[in-house]
C-alpha cells in the first residue's frame, strides 16, 4: 500500500500533517506526532507582532518609573542580554530538526514587509524544510480595497520567495471575492502550496460582563466542506500543492481531501481533543478502506472527485447550494 | 600606559574595585549605597571574575547587622570579604566593626556617607555616619571625587591587607555616589599589581580552620582585657606609613599622587581650610580662583586618611606661614566642644606645639564650622565666605556656612554671587519629569560626550521626594578640562525645560546667563508659544537676550511610537542646538548610543528611537523674540490664600524649590510638624482624571476604596444641600434604605488625582448604551479642572456622615467614612495606600501609627507636605517613624505607654469617684467601646469628665485631665513593608506578636524592597528577578502568616483587595477588634512588578487564583467556640502559577534572560504553591470541637 504523497516539493510518507498548534511547542510533542505517524509537522506560528510587542513591553516596563525618585532610580537589575526576538522559535526549529526525521515546516505570521522576509530567512537558516506563511489578516480599514488586500498577499509571497530557497506555502483566508483568481495569482507568484483555509477565531460576547471575549472553538467535521469544495474546484489548474485544513477528524475526511485533489490533509482539533494517537488510528482506517476498496496508492485517488473528474461538475457550483437549500426545506416540511 | 576613560558614578567606581578584590560580598540595601551591592550581584550573575579569576559569592542578608556579621564570619574563615553601606546601616555594623578591628582583620567597607536620622530622616550625604564609627578602630579613608573613589578604593584594599587594620572607605552620599564623571579606569592588572599575594596568604593563614585549630573571641577578665586592647597599638602606629606607601606605589602606577593630607594653595598661605570629602573639590576650585585672580594667601588641606590620624603628616602638610585655620566638618555633634575633625586638628596642633620640635612658634587661630549637612549645597562662594571670616581678628568659631541661622546666629554671611565657573565649561540644566525620561537621556548624553569625545563630562541629578509626577533637575557640565565642581550649576548657558507646566512651578530661567540658550518642550505651535508664556518668562527671555527654541516633543513621540517618553527627542534637540558636538556627528553618536542601550531589548525599540531622532530636527524651531513683553499670564501662588501661615511661609518655600532659604527659626526644634498638609499642595499631575456618571453608578463604593490617593470621595447628605451646589456639581438619590431620602455624590479631587485609573478598572457598573464606559471614566483633566475644583471645595464643606450610624462592615458604608490619609506622594496606582487609607477611615480618629522606614514612611512623612489628615473634630492619626529595624518594638512601646496611661487614668478616676460622681465613673470604666456608637458615647462621657475636672484644682484632677483621653480606646497600628516585616524587623515583629498585647500590624507586602528600588526580600517569589536576585530568586517566599499562626493566640490574615475587597474589610475590622496581637499581610501590587498599574487589582486576583497568595483569616477567638480558627477565604487554585507570574515583568524577564532557569524555577514554584495550598486546606479542615472552652 503506497500512502506517499508530495507536498510543496517534499516527499511525504503519508498525507497526514498536523497543522500549526500548541502540540508543536515542545520537542517531545513533535516527537510524539512523529511516532504516531505524522508525515511532516507544521510548527506553531512565529508572530512578528508578538515579538515587537514583547520587545516594546519589556523596554517600557524596565524603564517605567525609573529616574524619578532619588532612592529608586531603577527597579530591576541591569542585564546585558535578553533573548528577544525569534531566537526561542528558531532554536526550537533547530532542535526539532535534530530530534526528528520528518520534514519540519515553519510557520510565520508577519506584520511588516521587512518582518516577513527577515523572519522567513531566519526560519530557513534554522533548518526548516519548508515555510508556511500564515496570513491572518482582518481588513477592518474601510479605505482598503479588495485588490489592495490581494496585492498584499501576492507581494508578501513574492518578497519571501525571492529571499529563501525552501518551499513556501501560503495559508489563505476563505474570504476572497474570486478565490480561483486569487489562487491562480498566488500560483503564478510562486507559491509551492496553498493551505485552505485559515480559521479566523471569531470573538464572542460575555453577556454577564458585557465584554468581547476571545473564544477558541475547535473545528467540527462539517467545516472541511469549504476547503473540500475549493480543492476540488482548483485541482488541475495550479502548479502548487494543496492542503486542506479545518474539520478533518476521520480517515474518511482524509480520503475525501485526497479525492478532491489535495496533497495533504492537515489535522489539529481532532488531536487536541482526542490525542496524537488519533493519527495512527486514522492511518489504519485509511489503509483498511483503501484495501477494502482496492486502491493501491494515494496517488491513485488524488483528484478523482475533483470538479474536473466528476460526472457533474456543476455540483461544486451554485446549483449545489440551491439544491441543498431545497432539500433542507423539504426536511422541514 | 593609556587606560580606558569611562563615565560612571561613584558607586560604580567603588564597587568595581571592591568586587575585584573580593571573594565574598555580603550586601543589604540602603540608599545611597545600594547601587554598589546591585552591581556586584549583577556582575556575579553574569559570571564576572575577580582579579584572581574566580567569581565572588554575593549574598544578601536580612539587615546591615546581619551583613556585618556575615562579613565577620567570612573574614574569620579566610575569604577576602567586603560590604557596602551608609547611614543607619553603618550604625548597625558598629558592634561587628569593633570585633573585626579588635581581631586585626583585613577588610574594606565602602560607605557612601549619609546623614543619620535624628529629628528627621534624610537620605542625603554628610559625614554623620562615618563619624559615628570613628571610634571603632577602623582606618578611614576619604574620597572627594569619582576618580578618587576608584583610586582610594584600590589604596584601601591594598592597605588593609598590609596593615591588618580594617578600612572604611567613604565618599559623600549622592554628591559622589551618584555623580557621573569621566575618569580613568584602573585595569584589573593595575588592581592586581597593587595587591601582594603574600598578604592575602597571611590573611588566610590567620583564619579559623579545624586543620589548625585555635580559639578567637574569648571572654576576658579585668586582669588582661586592658592589656589586650593595648596590644594592637603598633599596628595603628604603622598604618599611616603603610597607606602613604600604598599611595606612592599607586602614583608610580597611575601618575596620580595622593598624600594622607594633601595641601593645595599658596605656598605662603596664611589662612588654611581643612576639609574632607567632596567639599574639598569645591574648596579647591575656590582656592584656585582666589589665589590666581585675587592673589589671596590661602590654601586648603584635603584630609585623605582620617583614621589613624597621622599627626606628624598633618603638621608637615601645613605651610609654615599659616596663621589661621578653619576646620570644616560635614556633621553635627550637639553638645560637643566642636565637631570631630576640628577637635582632631586642635589636638594635633596642641601636641605638636608641646613637642620637642614644634612647627609653629605659637598656636594658630583655629575655628571650626559645619557645612553641607544632608547634601546641603557647598559652593566656592561659601568657601570664600569662610576665608573672608578668617580675615577678621576674631573670626567666629563653631559657625555654620550655607544656611541662615537666625536663632543662635552661628551662620556666616557670604556672597552667593561669587561664581568661579568658567566659560570653558558648557553648563546645561534640564527640568523634566521622572516619567519623561529626562534623566536617562542626560545620562546618555554624558556617556556620549565623555566616552566618544575628548571632552570631560559631569552629571548630577536632583529629584523631588514624590513617587508620582516627580520633577527632576539635571545638571550637566562638559569641557576640555577635568571637572571638579561638586555643586549644582550656578550659571547655566543652556537650559532645557522638558515640560511646559513646570514653568508654573519653578523659576526655570533663574540661573541662565545672558545670551544663553533656552529649549522648551511646548504643546503649542511655534507661532503661538510666545503668547502662552507667563509674563515673567517673556521678560527674562528679552532681558537676557536668550536664544529660544521650541519643539512639540510629545507630538513627535506620538508619531514615532515613543508614547510619553520624550528622552531621545529632547536629547537630539540639545545636541542640535548646544554645539557641544557637530550636529551630524552628534546624531550618529545618539544613534550609536541607542543601539547600545536598547539593542538587547529588540530591534523595534531601536527603530522607534531612530525614528524619533530623525523626526526631531524638522520640528525644532527657533523663535523670533519680540522686543516687548506681551503676556498677561501671571504665575499662580504656590498654595491657596486660605492656607495656614506655616504652610504659606515655610512649606510653600520647599514646594517651589526655595527650601534652602528657610532660616533656622522657621524649623521646629524637635521634628514636629502639623498634620494634613498635602491638601495645600495641588500638584495637577494627571493628564486624565476620572469622571463620575451618576446614572450608571450602582453606589458600591469600590472606586473610592481602591483610590490610592483618596482623590475619590463619597458623601450621602441632606438633599437640601444640592440647592446651593455649584452648577456642575453632580448628585443623585442615595441607594439603600439606610440612606433613604438622602442625596449621594462621588466627587473627584482632580487636582490631587494622579490619573492611575485603578478606579475605572475596578468599577463593576457598565454603561448599557456604550459598554466600553463605566460609572466612572477617564477624561482630560485640563478642561474640567476649574469647575471640579469648585465642586470639590463645595463637596468638602458638606458634613460628613455620622460615623456612629454607619455600617462600616460594608464596602459602601466604609467608604462614607472620611479618609484621614490623603493625596500622598505614593506612586500613581500604588497598591499599598488603599489599605493604609482604609485603616485611616475605619480607625484614624483614634489611631496611633508606628511606621517602618520604607515607601510608606516616605509617602507618609516626606516633606514638604504630609498626608496623614485631621477630621472636622480635630482628630486624626498620630504618626511617627522610628527606624527600619525597630518598628514593631516602636509600636509596642506606644501600646505599653497608652495602656499604662489608661490604667493610671482609671486609677485616678476611681480615686476621684466622690468628686466626679459614681455614675459617670462606672459608665466610663465599664464602657465596651466595641462599635463606633460605643466610641462616640465614651467620648461624650470623657468630655463630661473633662468639664468636671477643669473645675477642680487638685493634682489628681489636673493629672487626670491630662490623660483622660486615654479612657477612649486607642488603636495602635504598626505598618511597614516586607523588607521590614520579613527581614530586618522580623526579630522584633516576632517578639512583639508573642507578647499578647493589642497591637495591629499591617504588612504592605510588595515582595521587594520597593523604596530602595526593588531589592529581593524574603517575601520575593520564587523565580522572580529582583535586584540582589539578578538570576531569579531560587528560594520560596517566606510564609510569614503561617509563622505567626504558630503562636495560636495571634490574629492573622492574608488579604488582597483586588481579589476580595470584603475579605479585606472584614480582616481589618476583625484584627482591630481582636484583643491581642494581630497581623495582616496585604498583597500590594507595585511599580517594581512590571505591568500597567491600572491593572493592579487584576494581578492581585491572579495571585489569589493561582494560590500564590491564598486569602485567609486566622482568628484565635474561634477556638474558644470549638471552631477552627483558620478560615480559607479563597478557593482552590483556578489557574496554574505560570498564568499569573508570566503576566509580570519581574518573572517574565527571566524567560528572556535564561529560559531554562526560568522553566526550572517555575517548576519549583508550582510545586511550592501546591504544597502550601494542600497544607492550608488540611489545617482549615481540622476539627477543633474539643478545644471549646466554657465561659
Amino acid at each position: 500500500m503506497d500512502l506517499t504523497t508530495k507536498y510543496m516539493g517534499l516527499k511525504l510518507k503519508n498525507p497526514i500533517v498536523p497543522s500549526a498548534s500548541p502540540l508543536s511547542q515542545t520537542v517531545d510533542g513533535v516527537k510524539a506526532l512523529e511516532d504516531a505517524g505524522a508525515s511532516a509537522v507544521v510548527v506553531y506560528s512565529l508572530f512578528e507582532e508578538q515579538i515587537t510587542h514583547e520587545s516594546g513591553e519589556l523596554d517600557h516596563y524596565l524603564s517605567y518609573g525609573t529616574e524619578s525618585f532619588a532612592e529608586a532610580t531603577s527597579y530591576y537589575p541591569g542585564q546585558e542580554d535578553y533573548n528577544m526576538g525569534p531566537y526561542e522559535y528558531l532554536d526550537h526549529i533547530a532542535n526539532l530538526k535534530h530530534a526528528t526525521d520528518i520534514p519540519i515546516i515553519g510557520s510565520l505570521n508577519g506584520v511588516s514587509s521587512g518582518g516577513w522576509v527577515k523572519y522567513a530567512k531566519n526560519i530557513e537558516q534554522a533548518g526548516a524544510d519548508g515555510l508556511e506563511l500564515n496570513v491572518y489578516y482582518i481588513p477592518t480599514n474601510n479605505n482598503l480595497t479588495g485588490s489592495e488586500i490581494e496585492n498584499m498577499y501576492i507581494d508578501t509571497l513574492t518578497a519571501v520567495k525571492e529571499q529563501i530557497n525552501i518551499p513556501v506555502a501560503i495559508k489563505l483566508s476563505p474570504f476572497f471575492t474570486s478565490m480561483s483568481n486569487m489562487a491562480k495569482k498566488l500560483d503564478n507568484a510562486g507559491a509551492d502550496a496553498l493551505v485552505m483555509f485559515n480559521r479566523f477565531y471569531q470573538p464572542d460576547f460575555d453577556l454577564e460582563k458585557l465584554e468581547v471575549v476571545p473564544n477558541l472553538v475547535l473545528s467540527t467535521n462539517w467545516e472541511m466542506r469549504l476547503p473540500l469544495r475549493w480543492i476540488a474546484i482548483l485541482y488541475g489548474h495550479l502548479k502548487a500543492s494543496m492542503a486542506a485544513t479545518s474539520g478533518i477528524h476521520k480517515y474518511e475526511d482524509v480520503l475525501k481531501v485526497m479525492m478532491a485533489g489535495g496533497d495533504v490533509a492537515m489535522i489539529c482539533s481532532e488531536l487536541l481533543m482526542n490525542g496524537v494517537g488519533r493519527i495512527e488510528q486514522i492511518l489504519k482506517g485509511l489503509e483498511q478502506w483503501m484495501e477494502e476498496n482496492e486502491y493501491d496508492s494515494i496517488e491513485m485517488m488524488q483528484g478523482s472527485m475533483s470538479q474536473k473528474a466528476v460526472q457533474e461538475p456543476a455540483a461544486f457550483e451554485r446549483a449545489n447550494y440551491m439544491k441543498a437549500l431545497q432539500s433542507y426545506r423539504t426536511n422541514l416540511i | 600606559m593609556e587606560r580606558k576613560k569611562i563615565t560612571i558614578d561613584g558607586n560604580e567606581a567603588a564597587a568595581y574595585v571592591a568586587y575585584q578584590n573580593s571573594e565574598v560580598v555580603a550586601i543589604y540595601p540602603i540608599t545611597p549605597s545600594s547601587g554598589m551591592g546591585e552591581m556586584s550581584d549583577e556582575w556575579a550573575a553574569r559570571g564576572k571574575k575577580n582579579i584572581w579569576g574566580t567569581i565572588p559569592h554575593v549574598s544578601e542578608l536580612q539587615s546591615e547587622g546581619g551583613a556585618s556579621g556575615s562579613v565577620h564570619g567570612s573574614l574569620q574563615s579566610g575569604a577576602l570579604t567586603t560590604t557596602f553601606t551608609a547611614s543607619q546601616g553603618l550604625l548597625l555594623m558598629i558592634p561587628n566593626m569593633y570585633k573585626i578591628a579588635g581581631e586585626l582583620t583585613s577588610t574594606v567597607f565602602h560607605v557612601s556617607a549619609r546623614s543619620i536620622a535624628a529629628s528627621a530622616l534624610s537620605i542625603f550625604g554628610d559625614h554623620s555616619d562615618v563619624m559615628a564609627a570613628r571610634q571603632t578602630g577602623w582606618a578611614m579613608l576619604s574620597s572627594g571625587s569619582i576618580q578618587e573613589v576608584m583610586d582610594m578604593a584600590a589604596i584601601a584594599h591594598k592597605s588593609t591587607l598590609e596593615s591588618r587594620i580594617p578600612f572604611v572607605h567613604f565618599f559623600d552620599g549622592f554628591r559622589s555616589s551618584h555623580e557621573i564623571n569621566k575618569i580613568e579606569q584602573l585595569t584589573p592588572e593595575d588592581i592586581k599589581s597593587l595587591i601582594e599575594d603574600k598578604y592575602v596568604r597571611e590573611h588566610r593563614q590567620r583564619a579559623l580552620t579545624p586543620d589548625n585549630p585555635f580559639i578567637r573571641g574569648t571572654a576576658q577578665n579585668p586582669d588582661v582585657y586592658f592589656q589586650g586592647r593595648e596590644a594592637v597599638n603598633k599596628y595603628y602606629d604603622a598604618c599611616p606609613d603603610i597607606v602613604q606607601n600604598a599611595m606612592n606605589q599607586f602614583a608610580d602606577l597611575t601618575g596620580r599622587q595622593y598624600h594622607l593630607f594633601d595641601y593645595f594653595g599658596a605656598p605662603d598661605a596664611k589662612r588654611v581650610i581643612i576639609i574632607m570629602g567632596s567639599g574639598g573639590e569645591a574648596a579647591l576650585e575656590a582656592v584656585k580662583y582666589m589665589t590666581g585672580k585675587m592673589e589671596e594667601k590661602i590654601g586648603i588641606i584635603k584630609v585623605r586618611l582620617y583614621r589613624p590620624f597621622g599627626v606628624e603628616q598633618f603638621i608637615n602638610a601645613l605651610p609654615d606661614t599659616v596663621e589661621k585655620i578653619s576646620v570644616l566638618d560635614r556633621t553635627k555633634e550637639p553638645g560637643s566642644i566642636g565637631e570631630p575633625l576640628y577637635q582632631d586638628v586642635i589636638t594635633a596642633l596642641t601636641e605638636n606645639l608641646a613637642s620637642d620640635n614644634p612647627k609653629f612658634s605659637g598656636m594658630p587661630i583655629v575655628t571650626g564650622g559645619r557645612y553641607g549637612l544632608s547634601s546641603k549645597e557647598f559652593t566656592p562662594a561659601m568657601v570664600k565666605g569662610v576665608f573672608d571670616e578668617m580675615k577678621k581678628d576674631n573670626p567666629k568659631n563653631h559657625f555654620t556656612i550655607g544656611i541662615n541661622d537666625d536663632v543662635t546666629l552661628t551662620s556666616l554671611d557670604y556672597d552667593p554671587h561669587f561664581v568661579t565657573e568658567g566659560d570653558d565649561v558648557v553648563r546645561a540644566m534640564f527640568y523634566g519629569l521622572g516619567a519623561d525620561g529626562t534623566v536617562g537621556a542626560n545620562k546618555n548624553s554624558i556617556k556620549i560626550i565623555g566616552e566618544e569625545t575628548e571632552n570631560f563630562a559631569q552629571g548630577y541629578f536632583v529629584y523631588d521626594s514624590k513617587k508620582s509626577g516627580s520633577t527632576t533637575v539635571s545638571h550637566l557640565r562638559f569641557g576640555k578640562k577635568e571637572i571638579h565642581s561638586t555643586y549644582l550649576i550656578q550659571s547655566a548657558n543652556f537650559i532645557g525645560c522638558h515640560q511646559f507646566t513646570l514653568l508654573e512651578n519653578f523659576d526655570v530661567l533663574e540661573k541662565i546667563v545672558e545670551g544663553g540658550t533656552f529649549l522648551l518642550n511646548s504643546p503649542y505651535p511655534q507661532d503661538q508659544v510666545w503668547d502662552k508664556l507667563p509674563k515673567k518668562f517673556q521678560r527674562e527671555i528679552i532681558e537676557k537676550k536668550l536664544n529660544f527654541y521650541v519643539i512639540d516633543a510629545y507630538s513627535v513621540a506620538k508619531k514615532t511610537g515613543m508614547g510619553a517618553r520624550i528622552n531621545t527627542i529632547m536629547q537630539t534637540c540639545f545636541f542640535a542646538i548646544s554645539g557641544v558636538l557637530p550636529k551630524d556627528e552628534a546624531i550618529q553618536q545618539i544613534k550609536n548610543a541607542i543601539k547600545k542601550t536598547y539593542g538587547s531589548k529588540g530591534e523595534m525599540v531601536v527603530k522607534k528611537n531612530f525614528e524619533a531622532v530623525d523626526g526631531t530636527l524638522d520640528n525644532l524651531h527657533k523663535i523670533d523674540i519680540p522686543s516687548e513683553v506681551t503676556s498677561q499670564i501671571t504665575l499662580p501662588p504656590t498654595v491657596a490664600e486660605d492656607a495656614p501661615d506655616y504652610v504659606k511661609e515655610t512649606l510653600a518655600m520647599m514646594m517651589k524649590g526655595k527650601g534652602d532659604d528657610i532660616p533656622v527659626s522657621q524649623m521646629p526644634v524637635d521634628g514636629t510638624f502639623p498634620s494634613a498638609t498635602t491638601q495645600w499642595e495641588k500638584r495637577n499631575i494627571a493628564l486624565e482624571v476620572p469622571e463620575w456618571d451618576p446614572e450608571v453608578c450602582i453606589q458600591c463604593g469600590k472606586c473610592a476604596m481602591v483610590c490610592p490617593h483618596a482623590s475619590i470621595r463619597i458623601k450621602a447628605y441632606d438633599k437640601e444641600l444640592t440647592k446651593s451646589a455649584p452648577e456642575t456639581f453632580k448628585s443623585t438619590d442615595a441607594k439603600g434604605k439606610e440612606y433613604d431620602g438622602l442625596s449621594y455624590t462621588i466627587q473627584v479631587a482632580v487636582e490631587d488625582c494622579t490619573g492611575c485609573a485603578l478606579c475605572v478598572e475596578v468599577c463593576p457598573a457598565k454603561n448599557k448604551r456604550e459598554t466600553g464606559k463605566k460609572a466612572i471614566n477617564m477624561v482630560p483633566q485640563i478642561p474640567i479642572r476649574k469647575q471640579e475644583k469648585v465642586n470639590y471645595d463645595y463637596f468638602l464643606d458638606i458634613p460628613e456622615f455620622d460615623r456612629s450610624k454607619l455600617n462600616v462592615a460594608s464596602i459602601k458604608g466604609s467608604q462614607l467614612l472620611q479618609p484621614l490619609f490623603e493625596y500622598s506622594g505614593a506612586c500613581s496606582g500604588c497598591g499599598e495606600t488603599p489599605y493604609v487609607k482604609l485603616v485611616s477611615q475605619l480607625f484614624g480618629d483614634r489611631a496611633i501609627i508606628a511606621n517602618a522606614t520604607g515607601c510608606s514612611s516616605i509617602y507618609g512623612g516626606n516633606l514638604p507636605t504630609t498626608p496623614w489628615a485631621v477630621n472636622h473634630e480635630g482628630r486624626g492619626p498620630a504618626w511617627s517613624n522610628s527606624l527600619f529595624e525597630d518598628n514593631a518594638e516602636f509600636g509596642f512601646g506606644m501600646r505599653l505607654s497608652i495602656d499604662k496611661q489608661k490604667e493610671f487614668a482609671e486609677e485616678l478616676l476611681k480615686d476621684m469617684e466622690g468628686e466626679v460622681g459614681s455614675d459617670l465613673v462606672n459608665e466610663i470604666l465599664n464602657a465596651e467601646q466595641k462599635t463606633e456608637a460605643d466610641i462616640y458615647e465614651q467620648r461624650e462621657r470623657v468630655a463630661q469628665l473633662k468639664d468636671k475636672l477643669k473645675g477642680l484644682s487638685s493634682d489628681n484632677a489636673q493629672n487626670l485631665l491630662m490623660i483622660a483621653d486615654y479612657l477612649v480606646k486607642k488603636s495602635v497600628w504598626i505598618m511597614g513593608g516586607d523588607g521590614w516585616a520579613y527581614d530586618i524587623g522580623y526579630g522584633g515583629l516576632d517578639h512583639v506578636i508573642a507578647q499578647g498585647k493589642n497591637v495591629n500590624i499591617l504588612v504592605l507586602d510588595t515582595e521587594v524592597y520597593s523604596n530602595t528600588g526593588g531589592q529581593m526580600s524574603k517575601a520575593t517569589g520564587l523565580g522572580a528577578v529582583a535586584k540582589f536576585a539578578a538570576a531569579g530568586r531560587p528560594n520560596p517566599k517566606k510564609d510569614l502568616g503561617m509563622m505567626a499562626m504558630n503562636y495560636g493566640n495571634v490574629y492573622v490574615a492574608q488579604i488582597a483587595m483586588g481579589a476580595n475587597d470584603m475579605q479585606t474589610l472584614r480582616a481589618i475590622l476583625e484584627a482591630e477588634a481582636y484583643d491581642g496581637p494581630s497581623i495582616i499581610i496585604a498583597y500590594s501590587h507595585c511599580i517594581a512588578h512590571g505591568y500597567d498599574l491600572s491593572k493592579g487589582m487584576v494581578h492581585q486576583k491572579l495571585a489569589v487564583d493561582s494560590a500564590h497568595w491564598p486569602l485567609y483569616r486566622y482568628n484565635p477567638d474561634n477556638i474558644k467556640e470549638g471552631k477552627n480558627p483558620l478560615k480559607l477565604d479563597s478557593k482552590a487554585p483556578k489557574i496554574k502559577l505560570d498564568e499569573y507570574i508570566y503576566t509580570e515583568t519581574r518573572y517574565k524577564m527571566l524567560q528572556k534572560i535564561d529560559p531554562e532557569r526560568s522553566k526550572y524555577l517555575l517548576g519549583l514554584a508550582q510545586a511550592e504553591v501546591d504544597k502550601k495550598w494542600s497544607h492550608y486546606e488540611q489545617l482549615a479542615a481540622m476539627d477543633y470541637s474539643g478545644a471549646k472552652t466554657e465561659e
